[in-house]
């Protein structure tokens, strides 16, 4: 469904602030894939989603989505194909629009907007029941302005936002970081119940290795730009905490890099 | 007095589309654009141009429409496209506008059309009075146009317009090309401003190059102070205050120099109203947070 192939990414090339994000990173995710990335601060696992997504365009190597070549392709033209989840709360909505506007736009994404009214009342009904899945109440507030709404439940309406036409890849980046624990295991909760409903193929990035181990079918670990552990199915299934850090230390002659990791 | 009620009434109505196209760059958009300062002139130059030249005043209307846009995209595309800060792409049109408005009378910083019809001669045709007819005829085309952009804005394209404002990530991530809702947005705004200008100068009959001076100060003043009176509860309520708010604008303005104010200071005591208004949200956090007992 996506293939990565040989992506290099460098930030201020030939400054002192010169910073090496992706050195020929390659992935390739089946289709149905749901994998979680992991990694310490400044490993590459924020450039690589956002290399997917084309906020920026990748220094060399090639990005294919269900076998679309995107690499040239800038940001809104792979929206199309691509669901996203950020981690600030504020970023996936629009804050001074209705819920019900936003998620008129949302469930046309990756089309061309044109002069059709955009809240049509024949689509409420099933926003409705999109909402009422969120659980948060919010199928009774279509009309309320997002900017109202907290910040756990912005993120469990730009996760509906985000799948809702199901999209051929989802990425979420850290989307439950800037959450309370009892939110953000409410969102999480939210996001494996979408993505294996719709067989939804995932990179998510999560700085809790506890999430990383209990959700999806496949891990990844990010060092230096590189992938140094991608392990799936029963083989992931036994790993704990422990065993991905005695791992990590084997990969990388390094210690793991991450107090937020740990702790979380 | 019945005379300056009716004549500051309909200052404010066709002062109010220029106040309109303010609203759309500088709340829907979030964009301050110093274009309107060349677009509006602009408008009137092109309009009582065409009228000297024996064109219909609607089609002049229609042609300053056209020109206000196309220096809207200017804007947008070095915005946009050149990544030129949004203030500076609005000052640079601004300044080109004012050689290109010289260019459009002629060579000439201004142009009048005594005696000619303009398009509030029909209505004055009807039996009524000048003023009187620059009311009714003023009041058709705002209500006709605050009904276009409803309609505009309500529909997919201006709802993509409205979200570029509001948060230029998250419709990126929608599949949607944020240059182009940019370069639009300034494009509909100038228009606006463009037409403003042009019934502004047919209503008093000239244009000159140095009537927009104090342009985006003066959509500013109306914008806020509908928004304060008259609220800000949806879209449709927020066009409407803006209407409102110009004509306040224009009463408050008469009202001074009714008690005597130097005209010259006018512009003065709009840029006060304008920097007091802008400074009183950070004037409610300090004094709340007083009361809190946290500064």
């Amino acid at each position: 469904m996506l293939v990565v192939d040989n992506v290099w990414k460098t930030f201020n090339a030939g400054t002192v602030n010169e910073k090496k994000a992706l050195q020929g990173l390659n992935l390739h995710l089946k289709p149905g894939d749901f994998v979680t990335v992991i990694g310490g601060n400044g490993a590459g696992k924020s450039t690589m989603l956002n290399s997917i997504a084309g906020v920026f365009f990748a220094d060399k190597g090639k990005i294919t989505i269900d076998g679309v070549d995107v690499t040239k392709d800038p940001e809104y033209k792979r929206a199309k194909h691509i669901g996203r989840v950020f981690q600030d709360p504020m970023l996936g909505t629009a804050a001074g629009m209705q819920i019900e506007e936003n998620l008129a736009v949302a469930s046309r994404r990756g089309k061309v907007p044109g002069l059709a009214w955009s809240s049509k009342s024949s689509e409420r009904e099933r926003f409705r029941e999109l909402l009422k899945e969120l659980d948060l109440g919010l199928e009774d507030r279509l009309t309320s302005k997002v900017g109202l709404l907290s910040g756990g439940q912005r993120q469990a309406l730009t996760l509906l936002m985000a799948t809702m036409t199901k999209p051929k890849l989802l990425l979420l980046d850290e989307h439950t970081a800037a959450l309370d624990p009892k939110t953000a295991a409410k969102v999480l909760d939210l996001t494996e119940k979408i993505v294996n409903r719709d067989k939804l193929t995932t990179l998510m990035i999560t700085h809790n290795m506890r999430d990383a181990l209990r959700c999806g079918n496949r891990l990844i670990m990010l060092h230096n730009g590189r992938i140094i552990i991608d392990v799936e199915g029963e083989e992931k299934k036994k790993l704990d905490v422990p065993d991905l850090l005695k791992m990590f230390e084997q990969a990388s002659g390094d210690e793991f890099a991450s107090d937020r990791a740990l702790l979380g | 007095m019945y005379n300056l009620v009716i004549s500051t009434i309909w200052q404010g109505l066709l002062w109010s589309l220029m106040a309109l196209g303010v609203y759309l760059t500088y709340r829907v958009l979030d964009i301050a654009d110093l274009t309107v300062e060349g677009s509006f002139p602009l408008g009137a130059a092109v309009a009582i141009s065409m009228i000297a030249a024996g064109f219909n005043p609607w089609l002049a209307v229609l042609g300053a429409f056209c020109a206000g846009m196309l220096a809207g995209v200017v804007t947008g595309l070095l915005h946009t496209k050149l990544q030129i800060p949004a203030l500076l792409a609005g000052i640079l049109s601004m300044i080109a506008l004012y050689s290109i408005n010289l260019r459009v009378m002629g060579n000439k910083a201004n142009l009048s059309i005594l005696r000619m019809d303009t398009v509030f001669t029909p209505f004055m045709n009807l039996g009524l009075s000048k003023n009187e007819g620059i009311l009714v005829c003023g009041l058709l085309v705002v209500v006709v146009i605050v009904l276009i952009i409803y309609w505009f804005f309500g529909t997919e394209l201006g709802a993509a317009i409205r979200a570029t404002g509001f948060n230029k990530q998250m419709i990126r991530a929608q599949g949607v090309n944020t240059d182009i809702t940019v370069i639009l947005g300034l494009l509909i705004s100038n228009g606006l401003v463009a037409v403003s200008g042009a019934l502004v100068g047919q209503s008093q009959g000239y244009a000159d190059v140095g009537m927009g001076t104090g342009t985006i100060v003066t959509g500013l003043a109306s914008l806020i102070i509908g928004e304060v009176i008259f609220g800000t509860r949806s879209f449709k309520n927020c066009l409407i205050s803006v209407v409102l708010g110009s004509i306040l604008y224009r009463g408050v303005i008469a009202f001074v120099l009714w008690l005597g104010m130097n005209p010259n200071d006018l512009k003065l005591l709009t840029a006060i109203i304008v920097a007091i208004a802008l400074s009183l949200p950070l004037m409610k956090n300090k004094l709340s947070a007083k009361k809190k007992g946290v500064a």
